[in-house]
């Protein structure tokens, strides 16, 4: 037997994974992935198309007026791209990170590898990027599809949702690490995505909210995303400056990470 | 095997490792060295600090004071690198059930930079090693504990440790089970493989041990070869007294003198002696007439009880 051979050779640290070995927990959970893949595209090409059948047909009849200038339809589908975006980088960043914790316990066993912690989270941030990527490049296609892009700026989009679900994903593994039941994850639902999904500019501009409500939205890193895939599609500049939207959501990925890492931290090293 | 970087070929040292908890102390200043190619072992009751103690070997856990050094490398600042020279095989499996058998080797493979090829081949290899070949294309889920026991230990040697860190390898496995993992353990330590185990089964470290430490309460209370802690702590051989009636008590005062040392139980007396069948004799001689007796070699069981007590540790 080999188990005895280990020599230079047979220790490799180069390649991609070894000096990105983030990359490593990026393919594990690919290989976890490939079981449900199919479920997974198939439901991501789903709800775009029901959406341009239900709004654009539906609704976008009682919404006569355009809104911002452009048909209603047009006016949505950036919004509801942000907003995908944003729901699949929750769902990705609570029930997988608390249960690798409480219930499979694969961090633990990545951590008594090389990984450092950064590489765990970084990994898993990957995976995320990963799956809203792909939903979203899913959700573009049919947008063209059905003629709602207005300008080649619409690529832009997919840069842009890998930094609105970085901004939410990265705070919420902070979170999701430091519950140990998965009812805590419901109350983030019912309490940021839910509201941020009604009121930060997806349905309807934010200037027709309240001021106290609006300056919610403002705060909320989904309005920055929305405006900003909206002025993406539509080819219009957004309501605020484009390098203000960036930095604030830079910062989200920032301050998020720091809390994520200590909070994974706290729970790795002990 | 990588030539043991320290002198004297001691891979693993540790001296006054503290681990504290808060205010609570789960590991209490010990002395360790674990010299490369031997089986060492942590022997003591639950709660002794032994998983505490393998943590701080394994770099996931910062000593609170105190000096470890493992393979020369300090594990406050060369944990990676430390790493990446460790098999760990912790207490509680933490196999993913949705993945197959072989994909949890190549995947854990991947975290230590082995590329795909090579993590593919090594698969199989230690498949075969464990004896789970058959199995390489289910998923762990529907796997027993023995099975599931056998793929961690095979986890564990994909990255051709240096040292193996098996934290009660065998508990919860029935005999047949047991037997199977203690084989394929021998087989690495005929093979030269560092190992570094706890348990708390006596016949586990009688098997497998070269050396090792009984710990309780955070401290090592002794430390040797099973033979030697046999012959420092124990007597040659055991004699197990039953006598019928209430209590074995009324029958110890009649035993005075037979014995090194006399333990009463509440359902029979223990005499530590050199010399079995003498003492059954002269037990006789006085006009005895226990109801059961049994003579037998000293265990590490005996050293284990004798050291740690018999109060029950839950
Ligand atoms: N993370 C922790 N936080 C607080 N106490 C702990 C922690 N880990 C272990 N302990 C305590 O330390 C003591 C030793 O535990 P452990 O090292 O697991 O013992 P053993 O493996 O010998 O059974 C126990 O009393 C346990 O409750
Ligand atoms: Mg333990």
């Amino acid at each position: 037997m080999a188990l005895l051979e280990a020599t230079a050779a047979t220790r490799p640290q180069a390649g991609l994974v070894g000096r990105f070995p983030a990359l490593a927990v990026l393919e594990y959970n690919l290989v976890a992935y490939r079981r449900t893949w199919r479920a997974g595209v198939f439901s991501s090409f789903l709800l775009p198309l029901l959406t341009m059948v239900g709004f654009g047909v539906g609704v976008g009849a009682y919404v006569e007026a355009p809104v911002a200038g452009v048909p209603y339809l047009d006016f949505l589908v950036p919004g509801l791209i942000a907003s995908t975006a944003l729901q699949v980088a929750i769902g990705e960043s609570t029930w997988p990170v608390l249960g690798n914790f409480e219930w499979i316990k694969i961090y633990f066993a990545q951590a008594s590898t090389p990984l450092r912690v950064a590489d765990i989270l970084g990994g898993q941030l990957g995976f995320v990027l990963f799956r809203v990527l792909t939903s979203s490049l899913a959700f573009l296609l049919v947008a063209a599809a059905f003629g709602t892009l207005h300008s080649p700026w619409a690529l832009a989009t997919l840069p842009l949702v890998a930094l609105i679900a970085a901004a939410v994903a990265v705070p919420v593994f902070a979170y999701s690490s430091s519950v140990r039941s998965d009812s805590y994850l419901a109350l983030l639902f019912r309490f940021a995505v839910i509201p941020m999904t009604l009121f930060a500019g997806v349905f309807f501009p934010v200037e027709s909210l309240p001021m106290v409500l609006r300056w919610l939205a403002y705060a909320s890193p989904l309005w920055h995303g929305v405006d900003l895939c909206r002025a993406a599609t539509l080819g219009v500049a957004p309501a605020w400056s484009v390098p203000g939207h960036l930095l604030y959501l830079a910062a989200w990925v920032a301050v998020g990470w720091w809390l994520a890492h200590s909070a994974f931290r706290r729970r790795l090293v002990v | 095997m990588v030539e043991p970087v320290t002198r004297d070929g001691i891979l693993i040292q540790a001296r006054g490792l503290v681990k504290r908890f808060g205010d609570f102390t789960a590991v209490d200043g010990i002395d360790v060295d674990v010299r490369a190619g031997e089986a060492f072992g942590f022997l003591g009751p639950n709660g002794a600090g032994k998983s505490s103690t393998m943590r701080m070997v394994g770099c996931v856990s910062p000593p609170t004071d105190g000096e470890l050094q493992i393979m020369g490398m300090d594990p406050r600042r060369d944990g990676p690198a430390i790493r990446a020279r460790l098999g760990v095989c912790p207490q509680l499996d933490n196999l993913d059930p949705e993945l197959t058998v072989r994909e949890n080797l190549t995947t854990y493979a991947r975290y230590f930079g082995i590329p795909r090829r090579v993590a593919r081949e090594r698969a199989a290899e230690l498949l075969d090693f464990v004896q789970l070949a058959e199995r390489a294309g289910s998923k762990v889920e529907p796997l027993s504990g023995g099975m599931k026991r056998r793929l961690t230990i095979a986890r564990a040697m994909v990255n051709e440790p240096d040292i193996v860190l098996l934290d009660e390898p065998t508990t919860g496995l029935d005999p047949q089970a047991r037997h199977l993992v203690w084989e394929r353990l021998f087989r690495l330590k005929q093979q030269g493989v560092t190992l570094v185990l706890t348990t708390h089964y006596m016949d586990e470290a009688e098997q497998l041990c070269d050396r090792l430490v009984v710990m309780d309460g955070g401290r090592i209370v002794a430390e040797g070869s099973p033979r030697t802690l046999i012959e420092r702590y124990s007597t040659r051989e055991v004699v197990e007294l039953r006598f019928a009636g209430e209590t074995q008590e009324a029958f110890a005062g009649k035993l005075d003198g037979l014995a090194e040392r006399i333990e009463v139980l509440p359902d029979r007396i223990l005499l530590y002696v050199t010399d079995g069948d003498g003492a059954v004799a002269e037990v006789h001689a006085r006009a005895l007439t226990p109801a059961s007796v049994l003579v037998r070699r000293s265990s590490l069981e005996d050293v284990f009880l004798h050291l740690t007590g018999r109060t029950l540790v839950d």
